[in-house]
């Protein structure tokens, strides 16, 4: 349904597993995409799987050198940056009371200042061309909270303000800027909640289960297409209905 | 009027589509030529490209005008 032929997409964190659906996604659109992640075997793994237009491009997000560098190193790969995908992201989880400084800013800064990075890198190109797409992943919890993630849900609803702001900055260059909310997604981090913890969880979603990668990778793939050139600023919830916002 | 001096008209007249008349040394881009914020910013990358040169943001920051443009690239380049 949606042709991204001779667009250029990078994805942070392809070695997880919603960051590997959205390359799978974007890739079967016919873009070309660049696999950025921290563990090189992976990606190697997963450009072997999409063949041809997959490049991979091994990144240290918590390197500022690296971080500055990936977004020219994306661009001379592909031939272009037209699509970012910011998907990477760490958690460091403790009670607020006893979250330390060390816990707070790596969070933050891999998750909110790398992504306010890539941007900025990623934006050079995108104004010359008058086309762009920034994808943003963000959280369910940085709209709702959630005890013992003061950090992440700070720095996912940090994503979505600096989204919003450059998205009224560039939307006249045709260049958009939009966040996709997750929810509950079964990927390896959610795997190793016990039966207890998933079934609690449960409870709180009307569509009685957990998403999958796909479901998140095809909202990306809307907001990344042509026809969504009209759709800027905004947060997609993927959520299950788990919080209808 | 210095090469410098044309291939920047060149690129301000064509970046935002000012006749070549307006675009005198004094001529503020963003008061006099309809320059937006963001034009300007553009412009720093087209004189950074047509020149080879790197223009930092605080200095980026005092080019007003055509002939701050001039000037300053002339200097650097």
């Amino acid at each position: 349904m949606f042709d991204l032929t001779g667009k250029c997409a990078l994805v942070t964190g392809a070695s997880g597993g919603i960051g590997g659906e959205i390359a799978r996604a974007l890739h079967a659109a016919s873009a070309t995409v660049g696999l950025s992640g921290t563990r090189e075997a992976p990606l190697q793994d997963l450009a072997a799987e999409l063949g041809e237009r997959a490049h991979v491009l091994p990144c240290n997000l918590s390197d500022p050198e690296a971080v500055a560098a990936l977004p020219k190193q994306a661009t001379e790969a592909m031939g272009s940056l037209d699509i970012l995908v910011n998907n990477a992201g760490i958690t460091r989880d403790n009670l607020f009371m006893r979250m330390s400084d060390d816990e707070w800013q790596s969070v933050i800064d891999v998750n909110l200042t790398v992504t306010f990075k890539l941007c900025k890198g990623a934006l050079r190109g995108m104004m010359k061309s008058r086309w762009g797409r920034i994808i943003n992943i963000s959280s369910v919890v940085g709209a709702t909270g959630n005890p013992g993630q003061g950090n992440y849900a700070a720095a996912k609803a940090g994503m979505v303000g600096m989204s919003k702001s450059l998205a009224y900055e560039v939307a006249s260059r045709n260049i958009t800027v939009n966040a996709v909310a997750p929810g509950f997604i079964q990927t390896a981090m959610t795997d190793k909640l016990t039966d207890d913890q998933k079934s609690a969880i449960l409870t709180q979603i009307p569509t009685g289960r957990m998403g999958t990668p796909e479901e998140i990778a095809a909202a990306v793939l809307y907001l990344a297409s042509p026809e969504a050139a009209y759709v800027t600023g905004t947060t997609l919830h993927v959520n299950g209905g788990m919080a209808m916002l | 009027m210095s090469d410098v001096a044309d291939r920047v008209k060149k690129i301000v007249v064509e970046h935002l589509g000012v006749e070549e008349e307006k675009v005198v040394e004094s001529a503020s881009f963003i008061d006099d030529l309809g320059a937006d914020s963001l034009d300007t910013v553009e412009l720093v990358m087209a004189f950074e490209e047509e020149f080879g040169i790197e223009i930092p943001d605080d200095a980026a920051e005092t080019i007003q005008t055509f002939g701050d443009a001039v000037k300053f690239i002339s200097e650097a380049a």
